[in-house]
């Protein structure tokens, strides 16, 4: 690896003011990254004390821990926490944010007000979502399904509701200033086609957030007003149609899938070469995947509604658009896989994340390939068959990637490494907890278990029992890494610019970088990925 | 071009005036495709229910003001001329203009506002919000022409639709409403930009943007107009 | 600055047009075309928006990137639409079969 002289910069973000305004108010997009890694950390735990609570209700066959009405609470709660408040902001509004001004070679992202108001209309969305939760929970589950979210539900629909409707601007606001900062911020020589991976998936995945968001905002609000003022859109005693509902609904929220799982596959196209010593292999084929996949993700959203009573053939339509998104997924898996072979292969804590997240992506996908197909879905719909699928994409992939990344970028973002023993330990660690939890889960689910009961027959207790054992190993490797990684803080090694010896933009400033990221405004003369050229300058 | 890297309107993260000015431009465009989605999901709610409910759409309709809704149309349109004018006024660095044309852009969008809270007035007296207290009278005999066999709707089931109806009117024309709000305010922070001397023929991409805003307020107009007001009026 | 500065009279034909075209949706609506009605007020409605964003808010004028995100959203809308109305136009299909 190439050393060099490791130093810490006398003079960079995280020194630039120490004071509570100096973070608060700050236009630095490293800041409001760090901001932001705070806040959806905080989001996680929450949402993974849910989990805790129900695989430990899920352990024994009667329900016997806690009530048929907390437990809907406790599963709606771990549902809207994970997704809108971890999920969908974990990748882009913590490294999106930091990285992609400087792998552009930008000194910020070209909105900085905007960027930071984003993050307080997030944390705003999460207060009301947290007052939901304090004041007795939410029982509708996390997808709101009407008419029981809006004339049914006794639970605190509104504040929940309203926390998502805000929640959801930031997102807008942070794929806008995206979208924004690609098109009109790039260095002299940083053209389309030089760009890192991770910038397409974030470009990609700004694309679905813009697209997507505003139209869960306004189903949101119909609910809402359905539910306040009596108005009629989705209740069937005025003749409204609650499936249309659903319609609006999964027009954001399955693309709302690709605004997570997208950027973990950016960074996983990142590791791969970085810890390959390669050129990704294929690379505009992966790059315009990105863009297939965001723009495809908005075509299929009907197989979420296969049961639902939507017409046949919309429905077969629906089905047939879904297999396609298996193509640039497929891309993806393949070219990385292509990218390993042959390359020197370095397997530090983020590679593991990375071949974590290829082969979970991979069961993940392979399995909405069953789900796609409307007989299959049929048999399985509300079945723990769909929890695990999910779950690997959204755990087994997203998380992975989000892990990955975080490993990767720590030294860039603290200037300090952190125990590589740990780290690998923690990883082994969560593949292994999170293939116990979930794989019994496909099982359950085949075998007819249906999700959202805290009860259920005595024959499958074993495979449940193995999922909750796989949960709490799981929990354990999540603690691990926040432990580690807050350490290094104060004691880790210095890392100096470049510990992996990797290549891109973000990897040519200081650990950590100084406020405005470069002391130069870089030219960009050479392609993404390019080691032959680049390392042997380096070292 | 003379050196315009030390302007003072020109933020850190930019090298020019003319890449920001691109940048928040494409911003706003960018946010406006959020709106164009926003009100989106109420045109498809709109279009579903009135191809379900054809009658009870055409009855409800005749309930709204067109004079009313005409004369509305009409002042936003002037609005939007007058916001065109003063981008034009604040391009050729016209100051005094720009200032007059932004006031008549914010006096002709609350004049709007006052006609619609008239309206809005009318069917609060005539019970035309939907929920318990809802009331409707049908004055046009119901049209069978457009109903497929089985669906056509006895009086209650017609009064149910209404509400859909009338739910669909005040959520789409209250969200236009509250974005001609928000876009007064903007008016006012534009005035005071340009009373300020900020805006110049070299600096005036707020006035622009603010713009394409209005604009955009204007064309969701142009489409509830048509769509609320003059469903089936031959059949008087 | 990136602005094209347009001669005011094109600000006030197109105003003209506008105006003409509200009082043509208007009049139409009174006149029974049957399906046609709302067709014609739809088609009027578009030919107004597409003049207020080509000339009103200058994307005659503009770089093709503006142009791609007004088509694309619109692109985006007719998703929203054609995909949902797709479902309600055939679910009564099987019925007439």
């Amino acid at each position: 690896m190439s050393t060099g002289t490791v130093f810490m910069p006398p003079r960079h973000y995280l020194n630039d003011g120490y004071g509570i305004r100096s973070w608060l108010l700050t236009r630095d997009h490293k800041r409001i990254a760090l901001l932001y890694l705070a806040a959806v950390t905080l989001f996680f735990f929450v949402g993974g004390a849910f989990a805790v609570l129900i695989r430990l209700e899920l352990a024994t066959p009667a329900g016997d821990f806690v009530s048929d009405e907390t437990y809907n609470k406790l599963f709606t709660m771990h549902g809207v926490m994970m997704v809108f408040f971890f999920l969908i902001p974990s990748i882009p509004a913590t490294l999106g944010n930091f990285l992609v001004p400087i792998m552009i070679g930008a000194k910020d992202l070209a909105l900085p007000k905007l960027n930071l108001a984003s993050w307080y209309i997030y944390i705003l969305g999460g207060l009301f979502t947290l007052y939901a939760l304090i004041a007795g929970g939410v029982d509708t589950g996390w997808t709101f399904y009407t008419p029981f979210s809006t004339v049914s539900s006794t639970t605190n629909v509104i504040p929940t509701a309203l926390g998502i409707f805000i929640t959801g601007f930031s997102s807008i606001l942070t794929g806008l200033n995206f979208i924004v900062t690609i098109h009109r911020m790039r260095a002299p020589g940083m053209t389309w086609f030089r760009m890192p991976l991770f910038l397409w998936s974030m470009y990609a995945t700004s694309l679905i957030m813009v697209l997507g968001t505003p139209v869960l905002a306004i189903t949101i609000l119909l609910v809402a007003v359905e539910r306040l003022f009596h108005f009629g859109f989705f209740d069937p005693r005025l003749g409204g149609d609650p499936v249309l509902f659903q319609h609006l609904f999964w027009f954001y929220s399955h693309p709302a899938v690709y605004i997570m799982v997208l950027p973990s596959m950016g960074v996983v196209s990142e590791l791969v070469a970085a810890f390959c010593r390669k050129q990704v292999f294929g690379y505009g084929f992966v790059a315009f995947a990105s863009v297939a996949i965001a723009v495809l993700g908005f075509l299929v959203w009907g197989h979420h509604m296969f049961v639902a009573g939507q017409s046949v053939y919309s429905a077969l339509i629906f089905s047939a658009l879904s297999f396609l998104v298996a193509i640039p997924s497929a891309v993806k898996v393949f070219n990385w896989t292509a990218t390993m072979y042959r390359g020197s292969v370095s397997w530090q804590t983020p590679m593991l994340y990375a071949i974590g997240f290829i082969g979970l992506f991979t069961i993940g996908g392979l399995t909405g390939l069953f789900l796609a197909s409307v007989g299959l879905d049929v048999h399985v719909t509300d079945t723990y068959f769909i929890i695990a699928h999910f779950h690997y994409i959204m755990v087994g992939g997203t998380l992975m990637g989000y892990l990955g990344g975080l490993h990767y970028w720590w030294p860039k973002i603290s200037g300090r490494l952190y125990n590589e023993f740990l780290a690998k330990l923690s990883a082994g660690i969560i593949f292994l907890g999170f293939n116990l939890t979930f794989f019994p889960q496909f099982i359950l689910g085949y075998l007819g278990m249906p999700r959202r009961y805290h009860a259920y027959p005595p024959e499958f207790q074993v495979l449940n029992v193995l999922s909750s054992a796989g949960a709490s190993i799981l929990g354990v490797g999540y603690l691990i890494p926040m432990l580690y990684l807050m350490w290094s803080l104060r004691y880790g090694k210095l890392a100096g610019s470049n510990p992996w010896g990797a290549v891109g933009l973000e990897w040519t400033t200081t650990s950590p970088p100084p406020t405005e990221n470069f002391a130069e405004s870089p030219v960009v003369t050479w392609d993404a990925y390019d080691y032959q050229t680049t390392v042997t300058v380096e070292s | 071009m003379p050196d315009v890297t030390h302007h003072p309107a020109l933020a850190h993260q930019f090298d020019s005036l003319a890449q920001q000015s691109e940048a928040t431009t494409l911003g706003m465009w960018v946010f406006l495709v959020t709106e164009v989605l926003f009100f989106g999901g109420l045109f498809a709610t709109y279009a579903i229910y009135r191809g379900w409910y054809p009658d009870a759409f055409a009855a409800a309709s005749h309930e709204l003001d067109v004079t009313l809704g005409a004369i509305n149309t009409a002042v936003l349109i002037t609005s939007s001329l007058t916001m065109a004018l003063a981008v034009h006024a604040a391009q050729l660095g016209q100051r005094k203009a720009l200032m007059v044309f932004l006031a008549v852009t914010m006096i002709l969008g609350a004049a709007f506002l006052g006609i619609k809270s008239v309206e809005y007035y009318h069917k609060f007296v005539e019970h035309h919000i939907p929920g318990p207290s809802f009331q409707f009278e049908i004055r046009i005999s119901p049209n069978d022409g457009g109903n497929p066999p089985g669906k056509l709707a006895d009086v209650e089931l017609l009064k149910a639709h209404v509400q859909i109806f009338f739910s669909l009117y005040f959520v789409m024309t209250g969200l236009h409403a509250v974005h001609m709000v928000i876009g007064i305010g903007i008016m006012l922070v534009m005035l005071w930009l340009a009373w300020r001397g900020t805006i110049t023929d070299e600096y005036y991409s707020p006035i622009e943007i603010s713009g394409l805003y209005w604009h955009f307020v204007d064309i969701v107009w142009i489409f509830l107009f048509p769509l609320l007001y003059l469903i089936g009026r031959h059949a008087h | 600055m990136t602005g094209h500065v347009l001669p005011k009279r094109i600000y006030y034909t197109i105003f003209a047009i506008l105006m003409f075209c509200t009082l043509l949706t208007v009049w139409i609506a009174f006149l029974d075309l049957g399906p046609l009605n709302t067709i014609a007020a739809l088609t009027i409605a578009v030919f107004k928006s597409v003049l207020v964003i080509l000339f009103f808010m200058h994307v005659k004028y503009s770089p093709r990137l503006t142009w791609a995100v007004v088509i694309g959203s619109v692109f985006w809308l007719g998703i929203l639409l054609v995909l949902t109305m797709g479902d309600y136009l055939t679910r009564e299909w099987r019925h007439y079969g």
